[in-house]
């Protein structure tokens, strides 16, 4: 956990002061609705369907207990006693009242949280893969970039007012877990042959209804110059970047347009205004900011403890879960645990109140009083003795959320969609519970095998159905809800686009068009070990599209046979 | 006369805005006193606005970037970056440009829809003039210059970012916060 100094909280508390005010003067009537909703949503206030909806930032996904069990009381005492975890790691109230939310940034302020650009067309929550700091395969800590790079942007004078909202991911590991690929600018850690720690910078990549995987503009960027070269990028989409059209308005479509090439003309030639000035990095900058993070106490302990050993092998559903939920950690003895928000009946990344507090103190047990929120819309505690795997299971499932799912099909990630979102075209959460339960059977889920299914409730995909091997996406369909299937995205080092197969279809038709999807992949597959995603793409789509809608070659050979008698 | 607020307190504005005629005719007949007049003006009419012999400004449009008139700051008091809606915010790289590229030191003014919460952030990107939207009170803004005590960014008049002032303050690496 990064720990605030004085100026990082009173920067907060001010923010808390300013919004105060605005709340006041919109609520005497010295703003318009118009002038209000700008200022409201940069502190990441919506007006929804039913009611406000507030996005308290999680930085980079990081929580401390006592951060979590202040959010399960701001939902207790300010909403209905549950809040979302979105993918984009942050927590969503539903119900919060207006004139509220300058008490509820009060409170988040005294555990070092805010809500400060979880909207609005500015730099949004860093996002980084969840296992930051403890993944074996971890080149550098993004934690400390990330932290770095939210100061830098946070009430950047220049930069708030850009074309669209703005997204950064990092990857400081070998495999790529934070969807760099699916950013606004995604950086990824790579180390040069004499040893230098530096990024890969991809810019333009995005979700909504153009989706694009970000190209590389720059192979190595060393880390001396995130600020600046940042700043030169978002100078460039700032003065350049559409603003006639809010669906041209993302950096994708500036990238796309001038092409990627010339695009990367344009940000070096603004870097070298900005290349070694002041906002270059320091050595000491860095120790700074990563001394401020806390170290977990690590015991030593031996790489495998026969104690988890023994309850593995003697225990199936034990085991099960540790296969599912239980990633391996880069200290000895030590694992991540993901404790699930995908249990079938409750709404995808939901916890209620209780649960919350009850996760902080499985953290403060368990894991040195540390969270993370993944963007697969799930609670993690990132430092657990293996020895304790076993009793933390048994407290999980008790909570109801030991669901073995992790990477599985009904580890759904779905937006809010049709039920809370005013800008949803269809529901998501009951289609996610529809394909939870035709999916029930945990050991034909796992022999399905790893299968990511994302369901969106309309083109701004906020569920990232694109990057789902199984994309579900909320249409409209002369006013009814209907949905559109695509098989083959991806997320991660091969990441890709998915293809839509055909034809909307009913929410009741849902279920069973999925479960057609799986049967094509058993069949087909050539093993196993072939994953859904694999199989897609070694056979194409039509295998798929045919299960669904029929023989395309019969039906057009038959309509040209009708043409031909006609 | 118009208000404005000009290094943090509320002063007349003895300045003209010269605007196009709504078809974007640009005026034919030039006003006595000091004006600031559309880029497309003095693009065309450079040497009559020099020969004038009143204080000339140059407004541009959001659209309109600082490489229009790098060649001629000298010649204007006063550069004014229209903000048509408030959430266009391409001016911010404008004056940050007119500043720290090009190092003009006159005035730069945001006109257009410029509101109490914009002012903040527009000053730190090198604005020390603004001329509020219509029927706001320039008084009751100027409390928003102190809306935040620090920053963690280099900005005009603060070009070092917060961290490069920690350590400044406190040379062998301790903090001083
Ligand atoms: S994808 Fe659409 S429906 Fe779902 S949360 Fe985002 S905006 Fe709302």
């Amino acid at each position: 956990m990064y720990i605030y100094d004085a100026i990082d909280q009173r920067l907060v508390d001010e923010r808390v002061a300013q919004y105060r005010d605005q709340t006041r003067r919109f609520l005497a009537g010295e703003l318009t609705e118009e002038e209000f909703k700008h200022l409201r949503l940069r502190n990441g206030l919506y007006i929804q369907r039913y009611a406000p909806m507030l996005r308290v930032a999680i930085p980079y996904g990081e929580l401390a207990s006592r951060q979590l069990r202040k959010l399960a009381h701001v939902a207790r005492t300010y909403d209905r006693g549950y809040g979302h975890f979105s993918t984009r790691q942050n927590l969503q109230l539903n119900w919060p009242r207006l004139e509220d939310v300058p008490e509820i940034l009060a409170e988040l302020a005294t555990v070092q949280m805010h809500a400060i650009q979880t909207s609005g067309n500015c730099v949004r929550n860093i996002t980084t893969d969840h296992y930051a700091g403890i993944a074996p395969d971890e080149i550098v800590d993004p934690r400390i970039y990330c932290e770095i790079l939210r100061q830098w942007s946070t009430f950047h004078p220049e930069f708030s007012y850009l074309p669209r909202k703005f997204k950064i991911a990092f990857n400081g590991a070998q495999m790529d877990r934070a969807a760099v690929r699916f950013h606004d600018i995604g950086l990824r850690a790579v180390r040069a042959d004499d040893g230098a720690v530096g990024f890969r910078v991809l810019v333009g990549g995005g979700m909504g209804r153009t989706p694009i995987l970000a190209p590389v503009i720059r192979e190595f960027l060393p880390w001396q110059h995130l600020l600046t070269y940042v700043a030169a990028i978002l100078r460039v989409y700032n003065r350049y970047g559409r603003r006639d059209n809010i669906w041209k308005a993302r950096i994708k479509i500036l990238v796309k347009d001038l092409t990627p090439e010339r695009f990367r003309d344009e940000v070096e030639a603004e870097w070298v205004h900005l290349k070694d000035g002041p906002e270059t990095l320091t050595i000491e900058e860095l120790e700074r900011v990563s001394t401020r993070f806390t170290q977990a106490a690590y015991e030593r302990l031996p790489a495998s403890d026969p104690g988890f050993e023994w309850q593995r092998q003697t225990n199936v559903a034990f085991a099960r879960w540790v296969e599912r939920n239980v990633a391996p950690h880069r200290m000895p003895g030590y694992a991540a645990v993901t404790l699930s928000l995908k249990k079938t009946g409750t709404p995808p990344g939901d916890a209620t109140a209780d649960q919350m507090d009850a996760v902080a103190d499985l953290a403060d047990r368990y894991s040195f009083g540390e969270l993370r929120v993944t963007h697969e819309q799930n609670l993690l505690l990132p430092n657990v003795r293996q020895r304790d795997l076993y009793e933390v299971w048994g407290e999980a499932r008790a909570l109801g959320l030991a669901t073995p799912n992790l990477g599985l099909l009904t580890n759904i990630i779905s937006c809010p969609g049709g039920d809370f979102c005013s800008l949803a075209n269809a529901k998501s959460i009951p289609v996610a519970e529809a394909i939870q339960r035709r999916f029930d059977d945990l050991d034909y889920l796992h022999d399905i095998g790893e299968l990511d299914l994302n369901i969106s409730g309309c083109m701004n995909s906020c569920g990232h159905h694109h990057a789902g091997h199984i994309g579900i996406l909320g249409v409209d369909k002369q006013g009814a809800e209907f949905y559109q299937v695509s098989i083959g995205g991806n997320q991660g080092d091969d990441a890709s686009i998915g293809k839509v197969i055909g034809p909307s279809v009913a929410q009741d038709e849902i279920p069973d068009v999925i479960e057609k999807l799986v049967k094509t992949y058993i069949e087909r597959r050539d093993s196993e070990h072939e994953r859904f995603i694999e199989t897609v793409r070694r056979i194409g789509l039509e295998p798929f599209k045919e299960a669904i809608y029929g023989n395309p070659h019969q039906d057009s050979a038959s309509s040209a046979r009708q043409l031909a008698v006609a | 006369m118009a208000t404005l607020i000009k290094i943090r307190q509320v002063v007349q504005d003895s300045w003209q805005l010269l605007e196009p005629t709504a078809d974007g005719a640009l005026p034919t007949i030039l006003p006595q006193g000091d004006v600031i007049v559309p880029l497309a003006l003095w693009q065309r009419d450079r040497e009559k606005l020099l020969a004038r012999g009143g204080r000339l400004g140059v407004w541009l449009q959001s659209s309109e970037g600082p490489e229009a008139i790098a060649d001629d700051l000298a010649q204007f008091e006063v550069i004014a970056v229209s903000f048509p809606k408030f959430t266009d915010g391409r001016g911010y790289s404008t004056a940050r440009l007119l500043r720290d590229r090009y190092g003009y030191r006159g005035e730069i003014r945001a006109i257009g829809d410029v509101q109490r919460d914009q002012l903040l952030y527009l000053s730190r990107c090198g604005f020390d003039a603004f001329s509020l939207k219509e029927g706001r009170d320039p008084q009751a803004a100027l409390s928003a210059f102190s809306d935040f005590s620090e920053a963690y960014q280099g900005a005009v008049g603060q070009p070092l970012p917060l961290f490069r002032r920690r350590f400044a303050n406190a040379p062998d690496g301790m903090e001083w916060s």
